[in-house]
């Protein structure tokens, strides 16, 4: 990937994220400590203000050095989360990976995750719009800039009925459910920004 | 020094201290200790770097034993022995155990010389199973 293209991508992920910083904490006010979203504004200003130097390395190089910004400036849990999600893409993908490559690393990346937040599928947490995403990534490419955030959307949204079993939001028990789970919607908000990033017509 | 060290990471700075003083109370200085709380800004939260310094702090050929308290403390904490170089994080452990309890339990064990896998195990023997 051209240095101006990593540039803009990163730029385009860390913006969101920062955009939604209100939406996002109001999400965890409801159900959790409320931090969520200035842990990951944080987290997303440190990448900006680090731009340059992130997006001088290669794809990889680039991934492992955001993902540990994010770990060390985030401050919450989702640091750690989105960190190792970001690093274990960065250790597992060439420098100018294939459809395959994304589909296996994207795979080890969520892997990784699920095993430090001791978490799964249904426990209303981000892995319930990554896995699902990764499903429909490896279903195909085709018009994906389309499908994956449509899928991460809707995966947010199948949040809201289930119970917490994670995370703060684990204390409230039944009264968990009912409210879309931040990390979903700020893992879903990433998806969206990075496949608009990527999509072919947006190219700069 | 070769007792187990203990570390509390809290998201309070305030509580981290306080547990802290308690530990200090039970054990005097016969027990490595370090405490950190607070995100990068100061406020409610956890902070990897401050964590691995305090492991750092707090290191012990023996071992260190991290009590935390809620979810971004265990994560952040768990990251923290991540980055340790091999033969460290070999002799790390972050304990399911209640912050205050599990601290001065686990210190006072270790205060009398028991191996880490000990200590862990008093501690979390006060977690419900």
């Amino acid at each position: 990937m051209e240095q101006h293209a990593l540039r803009h991508l990163i730029h385009s992920v860390a913006s969101a994220v920062i955009a939604h910083a209100e939406q996002l904490t109001a999400l965890d006010q409801a159900i959790g400590d409320g931090d969520h979203g200035i842990n990951m504004k944080r987290g997303c200003e440190a990448v900006l203000a680090d731009l340059d130097r992130l997006a001088a390395h290669a794809l990889p190089a680039a991934l492992k050095a955001t993902g540990t910004v994010l770990v060390m400036k985030v401050g919450g849990a989702s640091g750690p989360l989105y960190g190792t999600l970001f690093m274990t893409m960065g250790k597992e993908l060439p420098e100018a990976p294939s459809h395959a490559d994304v589909v296996r690393a994207f795979g080890a990346a969520i892997e990784a995750v699920r095993k430090l937040g001791k978490s799964d599928a249904g426990q209303k947490t981000l892995l319930d719009v990554l896995l699902p995403v990764h499903a429909e990534l490896a279903a195909g490419a085709q018009d994906f800039a389309t499908r994956l955030p449509r899928r991460a959307a809707e995966a947010a949204e199948a949040t809201v009925p289930m119970k917490a079993i994670r995370g703060r939001a684990s204390f409230l028990g039944e009264r968990s459910i009912g409210h879309m789970d931040p990390g979903a919607r700020s893992a879903a908000l990433m998806v969206a920004a990075l496949c608009a990033a990527l999509a072919p017509e947006d190219k700069p | 020094m070769s007792n187990v060290g203990i570390v509390i990471v809290s998201h309070s700075p305030k509580v981290a201290e306080g547990a802290a003083d308690m530990v200090r109370q039970m054990v005097g200085d016969s027990v490595p200790l370090a405490w950190t709380g607070g995100n990068p800004e100061g406020g409610l939260g956890t902070d990897v770097a401050r964590i691995l310094e305090a492991i750092d702090h707090a290191w012990s050929e023996a071992g260190v034993a991290i009590l935390v308290d809620l979810g971004g403390a265990e994560t952040n904490s768990e990251m923290a022995v991540e980055m340790l170089d091999d033969i460290r994080r070999s002799r790390v452990v972050v304990c399911e155990a209640p912050v205050v309890e599990g601290a001065v339990i686990a210190a006072t064990e270790a205060s009398g010389g028991s191996p880490l896998a000990d200590v862990r195990r008093v501690a979390e023997e006060l977690s419900p199973a």
